[in-house]
């Protein structure tokens, strides 16, 4: 399994669940969650930690602004 | 898992939400392109540093309520009208960054006399265009972007040429103005697409301090829920059907 090298924070009250993050990310980290937010959507979550690359694509597509982007510097990484 | 834990410190944030943006949740139907847009004008206005001396025009549509997610001074237009207003806001405060924030209806439609005269007078404002080709606020009504064949409230068969006429290309239209420095067709469906977004609404903005004209950024955009489809359904209607018609790209760069 891939080190981690990034991680995302995601809003799970702001989000809507639309998928576009789920889309966008190169390395499939992002799902929808079975279960809903307090608004009924299935908000996004890191279903795949190990394999974030920290390109921030996600955050950058997010019509929400609900996604943090976190990426370890280079040599940080315990 | 303590990997990720590692990794979620302050110093290691590279993308996270501008304050330019406020914390209130915005109205939009999950997925609408709207959302990014906001966001993009607001990363820009940041990066310029120019949060105190911006006045966005808000339109009549969805965007209607923009001036609640931004944190600059706002004035709101009636419908179609918000070129007329930017002008006389950047006329009597020549000073301010001015921009108009439009939807297809309320630019290509109602305000299509407003849009033309602004582009030809050249006044030194930015329009931001939102073609989603449908009026997504009062329910899905056949909009002038509308594309042949496809079917809104008002056309449920399909929008027919022969009797509604062809869908105006008003970016192409506009571009022919002398007035206008910047005429550009981008997207935010995808991260490279907002990423080129981003770039155009900065450069529209650097447009404006150097008095050179009237920049418009267009946005082809989706609206799933008058589209009747899936945020990330619609994201690829749009690249198969948009995109032929509303081509991506500069249609005037000066």
């Amino acid at each position: 399994m891939a080190k981690a090298k990034g991680a995302i924070v995601v809003d799970e009250v702001k989000c809507k669940g639309c998928g576009v993050c789920v889309t966008a990310c190169p390395t499939k980290v992002i799902e929808l969650a079975a279960e809903v937010n307090g608004k009924g959507y299935h908000y996004a979550y890191m279903a795949h930690p190990d394999n974030c690359i920290g390109c921030a694509n996600c955050g950058i597509v997010c019509p929400d602004t609900c996604i943090t982007v976190y990426r370890a510097k280079a040599g940080a990484t315990a | 898992m303590s990997d990720i834990n590692t990794i979620i410190k302050p110093e290691n944030i590279i993308y996270k939400k501008t304050d330019v943006l406020t914390d209130n949740v915005m109205h939009y139907c999950p997925g609408c392109s709207h959302g990014t847009v906001h966001k993009l004008i607001a990363e820009v206005i940041e990066e310029m540093g120019i949060q105190e001396t911006t006045i966005g025009i808000a339109p009549v549509g969805c965007s209607v309520l923009a001036y609640n997610y931004l944190e600059i001074d706002w004035q709101e237009a009636a419908h179609g009208r918000a070129p007329a207003l930017a002008t006389a806001v950047k006329r009597l405060m020549p000073e301010k960054y001015v921009f108009s924030y439009q939807g297809d209806g309320d630019l290509a439609a109602i305000g299509t006399a407003e849009t033309i005269h602004a582009c030809n007078r050249g006044e030194n404002i930015v329009m931001v265009f939102i073609n989603n080709g449908i009026y997504g606020m009062t329910g899905g009504q056949m909009a002038p972007t509308t594309l042949p064949g496809m079917p809104a409230s008002t056309c449920p068969a399909g929008r027919d040429v022969s009797h509604d006429g062809a869908p105006i290309k008003i970016s192409e239209l506009l571009a022919q103005l002398p007035g206008t420095c910047y005429v550009t067709r981008q997207s935010v469906h995808t991260a490279a697409n907002v990423r080129k977004t981003k770039k155009a609404l900065r450069k529209a903005f650097e447009n404006q301090a150097a008095n050179k004209g009237t920049s418009l950024v267009e946005v082809v955009s989706t609206c799933s829920s008058g589209w009747k489809m899936t945020p990330t359904k619609a994201n690829e209607w749009m690249e198969e059907n948009m995109f032929p018609y509303y081509p991506l790209g500069d249609m005037k760069n000066e």
